[in-house]
């Protein structure tokens, strides 16, 4: 019994993503290798050679790898299915726009967002924006998972010593192309690994405001920015903020909500942060249900208060 | 060119759902049942691919119980053009239903399928990418923007870092986000002309699939509560709290 996981990454460094599902591959109870599938990505397996608990790293190398296009990434990853019992992505964008290719072509079910492993055939996961935990059994001989980062520790990125072997990459499917990127570039912390979120809804009334508001608290904090559904679709800040159902998950050891009030799917995209803090001037809002710690206060004085106080 | 836009039937967003107590399900009894909201984006967005006269026939397709025509009725009454049943009373997995729908794209040849990029009861997110994979075709997830021309679709995705913009050659499947359109509100008049359009039923054995679930719900269980801590009085008591209860800071 041997487990893969696919590498997150973007050619030049190893993705934290990747550490956690390292763990859950781990638990599925054999032996680990990592595949990185890129271009140029030497250092990106240099780097997955080291994690704690890896026995091997498969390192395919190819133009046609360059941007995770998920027809070639998925068709990688087939080359080499057979010899694994369990394929394990982390549940970002790109897991999730290739795992379900892979899975449909070994004609097996996928599970998704899994959040705990119960054996090697058995695994947790959160329906219903995580209203509810569904224990689920493969009844397939090969299983496709996708794992929710915030479910397991990371694996040491370090103590390992694993052995990298070339692969061939494979040809280009003539099908898809990619054209182009618009990412966001920060100084800050990514949203997913970051230990403290401050995270702003749509109450900020504007883009400007929410800059002016947010960014202040996240500098003294040293903490990633978040925002809530509403105050992206309201255009306050870019898509990539988004937490919740259908955006990021995250779960950081501090989570400050200011002008959020906390809807079903917001709520499940931060719940499992250590400590919540909540800042809304609503006191019935849903947020103060889920908060450690909860301020009704007029979010425009209660935050600049609280940059001068820390 | 047609479009197909498989649409799931789903427990309404607004519905907090309650875990059954014998824990082998949630409780969807008599709560109200609604289309998947990525769903009705993508039939927005068929819809308006034909009023921009790229897309001849918008076709609905839902999978599921007979109910599900409540759901093909509200997709026609957004402006699909006909609908397609596929009645079960068996539980479908994601895997189950791109067959049904590879079945359908093949009898159908659409040059697009758009579908919403999860549904908000499983929350699985996999039955784009598993249409694509089974018909060979090429995907475009997470789409906020879609322009069709010359025989490709070049698509705006909501990627981790922001966005990242793919072409693909036609036929091609696209999964919906949240951001690619807002929804038209149904009127009565399409409401009504609605129930006078084509509604198609065929069965998984018509389509010759085999729909039988791969995994098993042993249980289902609530998550662990996280209890309302306490109210604070102002900005000095907070900050006190997170330096020396919580010490987070």
């Amino acid at each position: 019994m041997t487990a893969l996981v696919i590498a997150e990454h973007d050619n030049a460094s190893l993705k934290a993503a990747t550490l956690n599902t390292v763990t859950a591959a781990a638990a599925c109870g054999g032996e680990v290798h990592v595949l990185v599938a890129g271009e140029g990505a030497a250092a990106v397996a240099q780097a997955a050679s080291q994690v704690a608990g890896v026995a091997k790293v498969l390192h395919a190398d190819g133009a046609s790898l360059k941007n995770g296009l998920a027809e070639n990434l998925a068709a990688q990853v087939l080359a080499i299915a057979g010899n694994y019992s369990h394929i394990l992505f982390p549940a970002t964008a790109s897991g999730k726009n290739t795992a379900p290719r892979v899975a449909a072509r070994l004609d097996v079910a996928q599970i998704s967002d899994i959040t705990k492993v119960d054996g090697a055939d058995t695994f947790e996961r959160p329906i219903y924006a995580g209203n509810a935990i569904a224990t689920v059994q493969s009844l397939d001989a090969t299983k496709v998972i996708t794992v929710r980062t915030t479910g397991f520790d990371a694996a040491a990125a370090t103590g390992g010593s694993a052995a990298v072997e070339s692969l061939a990459a494979v040809a280009d499917s003539g099908k898809s192309q990619f054209v182009g990127a618009e990412l966001s570039k920060s100084e800050r912390p990514e949203l997913t690994a970051a230990k403290i979120i401050v995270s702003g809804g749509r109450a900020l009334g504007s883009s400007e405001k929410f800059n002016e508001v947010m960014t202040p608290l996240a500098d003294k904090l040293g903490a990633a920015i978040g925002a809530s559904r509403a105050a992206v679709d309201a255009g306050y800040a870019p898509n990539d903020l988004q937490v919740g159902q259908t955006g990021k998950i995250v779960a950081p050891q501090l989570y400050i909500a200011c002008g959020i009030s906390g809807a079903i799917q917001h709520l499940a995209g931060m719940k499992d942060s250590k400590v919540i803090v909540a800042i809304n001037k609503d006191e019935e809002a849903p947020i103060f249900s889920v908060a450690d710690y909860g301020l009704v206060a007029d979010l425009f004085v209660a935050v600049p208060e609280l940059v001068k106080a820390l | 060119m047609k479009v197909l836009v498989p649409v799931k039937r789903v427990v309404d967003y607004n519905v907090k759902v309650r875990v059954k107590s014998d824990n082998t399900g949630v409780d969807i009894a008599n709560v109200k049942m609604s289309m998947n909201p990525f769903d009705e984006i993508a039939v927005e967005e068929a819809v308006r691919l034909k009023e921009k006269g790229v897309v001849t026939e918008v076709i609905a397709v839902s999978c599921g119980v007979t109910q599900c025509q409540e759901t093909l009725r509200t997709a026609m009454a957004i402006g699909a053009d006909r609908a397609i049943l596929v009645q079960t009373d068996d539980e479908l997995q994601p895997l189950a239903v791109a067959k049904l729908l590879k079945a359908l794209v093949d009898k159908e040849q659409p040059g697009l399928v758009i579908l919403g990029k999860q549904a908000i009861d499983d929350d699985a997110n996999q039955t784009g990418q598993m249409l694509a994979a089974l018909a060979d075709l090429p995907q475009a997830t997470f789409a906020s923007k879609v322009e069709v021309a010359d025989g490709k679709a070049t698509v705006t995705r909501e990627v981790d870092g922001g966005l990242e913009t793919i072409s693909v050659t036609l036929p091609a499947i696209i999964t919906t986000d949240l951001r690619l359109n807002e929804p038209r509100y149904v009127t009565l008049p399409n409401i009504m002309k609605a129930k006078k359009k084509q509604l198609d039923t065929v069965t998984p054995a018509d389509l010759g699939v085999d729909a039988a679930p791969r995994l098993k719900t042993l249980k289902v269980s609530e998550p662990p509560k996280r209890g309302a801590g306490v109210k604070v009085a102002d900005v000095a008591a907070l900050v006190e709290k997170l330096r020396n209860e919580a010490k987070v800071i």
